[in-house]
């Protein structure tokens, strides 16, 4: 069949019009054999023009259709629809931007920015003749999710996700559910804390849409999203799961700050969290506390901000001064972190008589005692000089660590970590539950730490983004994905190397050859891989190396 | 539990459904985002925005911290995917103003301000406004500039429809002028168009209505509006921004001049028992991306944050932090001034604060300070006309189990996310959109099954 290419030049009133002359490039564009008919639109986005395009490609037979306008972002999908409706498949549909490319930024050049706009549309065409037809990618989505994390960030992802009506597969490496906030014995200020997160834990081990896998790990992981394949280790045992989506939320460990502060060796110091989990007894026996927070953080091996240290500092220094209204504490810090309203607690802190007091970290405070430590000595920056605090008791305040197992997670689910080896979001500011990857999410202190409160509304979050897809039931990608040629593959592995969403693999071909092999699902279009391949054998559907050199060949 | 099918997933609308539609208030980026989840679930939202564009705060700032991403160019993307969703309908130019009725089944009163603007015909193009006679201080440019009576909020406006702003417009102030009707070759402009009440019948409601920042003239003994050269974040924010009044350039509004010596002075209003008790979360750290741009932009500017705790606990925050200071010479002086005054000689303002590491009281003259306010609940939704849902003693909306109901208002079937329910920055912000979606989900889940 003969290629009838249509070309429609819109005006977009005057910002293309009034600086480019369209009439002079519909002239230019009607010299190129093949294209039968060239015309312009005051507004090509509008209904009635829309309908007029549908009515030209029906009665002039136009088979490929370009539109020279505004910015593909906002406008491609309107005429690949357009083109859709009057009969003619989406992918012969070329959009050149004549707008910001030429009209805009040009706007003082007017006979040049005509002609590069001529030169532009002259390409479209170029490419529009070796368009070919393509039908959208479409994968089925299986309505289950895999949470990795017993934790509260996890717990959350699952009782939601169970409760939109999916099914769910909650994956815990050790033989309880609630992570690290279940080791907290006082919670503050909601001192209900405790009881809720049993009633959390015990809600999910009654919902019948969630199977718990504890004392489990995962072993291995293929596929995609819509239909990963996990293999849960459960001791000897192994199960296979098929699941739709995947979250992880395997959370963060409390660093043990062996060799700081006389930890470990002095018999009254130690951490937050030990001393949350002393009984009230032996809590009531301690008079004069000295905390010390940004332990082991905020220095040149771990320089991050842990975030909920002194909240938890100051937590427990409300519970001493509330068991114990004439003991002593004070918290030394380098800054006091509390965000937003939680401002109201370090206030009530200071109210019942806790002492606050800078140290600088050029100077940190030293511990004076034999066997157990009865001074803390800090250099005080107001005060310009050593002061010196009695103790019976020191509690360090530890940053949240990365999970050791975060390495091994994230080879095996193909996912980024960070240099600190937290997980690594696909974008830090809009897309913080997500990875690159489609169908993996992201939640929790896996990510960065949070206190329980983000947690649980990441928890959320990433169950909105898994609801997503699930919903849907089936998912629609552009097929602008690459793909190999095996006759020119070497395989080399340089495209593997070089793919940001881990799309591209091995495969084994009869003839004892390894050749390359492109998931299309997981492949996004960026085109790394084609540039990167040295034989031409990949390709990237919409712009191939002959369309792109077709193009070429239109300004020559 | 059985699985609901949402009625929206794949194709057109199923207006036949049994699922009500989901109605969002505020279009910043928490509200964006909202819709936009649940949009892609399958459900049918209103996004209801008073201004005449969605883009929030977020769309004002030039840079985001601690990427430095370009503020507009990762929004727009994310505002033109709302205009285009088919399970989104914008309405902008409007107001919720009262919430009836039950949980799964409210009853929801919208007023929408007349645009006298058809927007079905309406290009965006900005034919009239270029001949439109009348010039009004740019609310989005925090009156720096000047815009028309009938505009775009800003460039990238979604919807990229203009309105017409009756306060100032010559025919309807006047009734002469119709300069716009004249030139619109769409015919869109229609000046009998009437305020109008639509009701909406809705599943569950979602608040993200965002902040504003706090009025710092009340804080006399900084002088703002008395002292030249003394600034808020938000002026600043469009005074660097190279699409704002001045092209980007940190032009002095006294003498049109670039300061040398530059200062940021955090917690105006904020942390304050006078003011607001509480943190306003983000100071911090926008205080240091914008001396940062001021170093990108100028060589021999100094910059000098006045901070009282440096509170940089999210991702990669410290690091940004220690950039600042290493690679950029952004010097952090702990310390609250007491006060600027105004050098009698120069003009410029001298900023009067104690050193607290070596316990003086010293007096530094600068070029331009940079107050950053304390950022307060947005007036607009609080919803004095709807007293069921509980507010906070500093005005944003009560979430009574902040911990593990994080998005759960005082009212079934209403929700909250964002800054007008805690101080929090916009991954927070967005993190907590996301998170609103999946409740209301939930909810309309558990709700259909029983």
């Amino acid at each position: 069949m003969k290629t009838r290419i249509g070309v429609f030049v819109c005006r977009c009133g005057n910002n293309i019009g009034g600086v480019i002359d369209v009439p002079n490039v519909l002239e230019d564009v009607r010299s190129i054999s093949n294209v039968v008919l060239a015309e312009e639109f005051m507004y090509a986005c509008s209904e009635d023009s829309l309908s007029t395009l549908k009515e030209r490609i029906k009665e002039h037979g136009l088979n490929r259709v370009v539109v020279a306008a505004c910015t593909p972002r906002t406008h491609e999908p309107l005429f690949k629809r357009c083109c859709e409706e009057a009969g003619l498949n989406r992918y012969l549909f070329e959009f050149v931007n004549i707008r910001e490319q030429c009209a805009w930024i040009h706007a003082h050049e007017k006979a040049k920015a005509t002609k590069k706009a001529a030169g532009l549309v002259r390409m479209g065409v170029g490419k529009a003749f070796l368009l070919k037809p393509r039908e959208d990618i479409e994968i089925d989505i299986t309505p289950s999710a895999m949470i990795i994390g017993g934790g509260v960030s996890g717990i959350t992802s699952a009782l939601n996700l169970a409760r939109q009506g999916f099914e769910v597969h909650l994956v815990e490496r050790s033989d309880h559910l609630g992570g690290v906030a279940s080791d907290f014995k006082t919670w503050f200020p909601d001192r209900e804390g405790d009881r809720k997160l049993s009633h959390l834990v015990r809600s999910i081990e009654c919902d019948e849409n969630i199977t718990v896998y504890l004392s489990s790990k995962i072993k291995d992981c293929s596929g995609n999203l819509g239909a990963f394949t996990v293999v849960i280790q459960d001791g000897d045992k192994e199960r296979t799961v098929v699941v739709g989506t995947i979250v992880i939320a395997t959370g963060a460990g409390v660093l043990k700050p062996h060799g700081l502060y006389g930890y470990g060796e002095l018999s009254n110091v130690m951490t937050q969290m030990e001393y949350d989990n002393l009984s009230k007894r032996r809590k009531e026996k301690y008079k004069k506390v000295v905390m010390i927070n940004c332990v082991g953080t905020r220095v040149t091996e771990r320089p991050y901000c842990s975030q909920v240290c002194c909240m938890i500092a100051i937590k427990n220094a409300i519970s001493v001064k509330e068991s114990n209204p004439q003991a002593a504490v004070h918290i030394l810090h380098r800054d006091i972190l509390v965000y937003g309203t939680a401002e109201e607690y370090y206030r009530y802190a200071m109210e019942l008589g806790i002492g606050f007091s800078r140290y600088t970290i050029e100077a940190p405070p030293q511990i004076l005692g034999e066997g157990s430590g009865d001074t803390v000595r800090y250099y005080d920056e107001t005060a310009g000089k050593d002061i010196d605090i009695s103790c019976d008791l020191v509690v360090l305040s530890t940053p949240l660590v990365a999970q050791e197992e975060n390495e091994s997670m994230a080879k095996l689910f193909k996912v980024p970590i960070s240099e600190e080896r937290f997980f690594l979001e696909a974008h830090q500011k809009l897309r913080p539950v997500e990875f690159a990857t489609d169908g993996i999410y992201i939640c929790g202190s896996a990510r960065w730490p949070v206190d329980i409160r983000e947690s649980i509304a990441q928890g959320y979050a990433a169950a909105a983004k898994a609801a997503i897809p699930m919903h849907r039931g089936r998912v629609f990608f552009e097929a602008i994905t690459a793909s190999c040629d095996e006759k020119n593959c070497s395989g080399c592995g340089s495209c593997i190397e070089v793919c940001p969403y881990n799309a591209v693999d091995y495969k084994d071909l009869e003839e004892d050859r390894k050749v390359v092999e492109v998931n299309q699902v997981k492949c996004k279009g960026c085109g790394c891989c084609v540039s990167a391949c040295k034989n031409g054998a990949m390709q990237q559907h919409g712009f191939s190396d002959y369309q792109l050199l077709s193009m070429i060949e239109m300004m020559a | 539990m059985k699985k609901i099918d949402f009625p929206n997933k794949n194709t057109a609308h199923n207006i036949n459904s049994a699922i009500k539609p989901i109605i969002i208030i505020g279009g910043g980026i928490t509200g964006i985002q909202t819709a936009l989840d649940l949009a892609d679930m399958g459900l049918h939202v209103y996004l209801v925005e008073r201004s005449s564009s969605i883009g929030g705060r977020m769309a004002q700032l030039d840079k985001t911290f601690p990427t430095n991403d370009c503020s507009m160019c990762i929004l727009s993307p994310k505002m033109i995917d709302c205009a285009r969703h088919e399970n989104i309908t914008l309405l902008v130019y409007s107001e919720v103003v009262e919430i009836k009725g039950d949980p799964g089944n409210f009853t929801v009163k919208i007023r929408q301000k007349p645009k006298y603007i058809d927007h079905l015909k309406c290009t965006g193009c900005g034919d009239c406004i270029s001949k439109c006679p009348v010039k009004v201080p740019n609310e989005f440019n925090m009156s720096i500039d000047t815009r028309k009576a009938i505009y775009l909020r800003f460039p990238q406006a979604v919807p990229k429809k203009v309105v017409i702003d009756s306060d100032h417009c010559l025919f309807l102030t006047k009734g002469r002028c119709r300069a716009c009707e004249k030139v619109c070759q769409a015919k869109a402009i229609d000046f009998a168009q009437m305020e109008k009440l639509v009701e909406l019948n809705a599943e569950a409601v979602v608040f993200a209505t965002g902040f504003e920042p706090y009025d710092v003239s009340k804080l006399k003994e900084y002088g703002y509006g008395e002292i030249d050269n003394v600034i808020t974040a938000m002026e600043y924010e469009r005074l660097i921004s190279a699409s704002g009044p001045t092209g980007g350039e940190l032009m002095r509004r006294s003498d049109n001049e670039i300061p040398n010596r530059l200062a940021f002075i955090q917690c105006v209003g904020s942390r304050d028992i006078r003011h607001k008790l509480y943190c306003s979360s983000v100071c911090c750290m926008y205080a240091t991306k914008e001396a940062i741009l001021a170093r990108e932009h100028y060589d021999n500017l100094s910059a000098t944050i006045f901070y009282t705790d440096l509170r940089a606990g999210g991702k990669k925050f410290q690091s940004y932090i220690s950039r600042a200071r290493d690679e950029y010479g952004v010097s952090y002086l702990r310390g609250r001034p007491g006060r600027i005054e105004q050098s009698e000689e120069s003009g410029n303002p001298i900023i009067v604060y104690e050193d607290t590491t070596t316990r003086e009281l010293k007096k530094t003259e600068v070029d331009m300070v940079v107050l950053c306010p304390a950022l307060v609940p947005s007036e607009a939704h609080s919803m004095k006309n709807n007293p069921d849902i509980e507010i906070d003693e500093y005005g944003f909306i009560k979430i009574p189990d902040r911990i593990f109901s994080p998005f759960d208002t005082s009212r079934d079937g209403i929700y909250a996310c964002g800054f007008c329910q805690a101080p929090q920055d916009i991954p927070t912000a967005v993190v907590q959109a996301s998170g609103a979606a999946a409740r209301v989900a939930e909810f309309i889940c558990t709700a259909n099954v029983r």
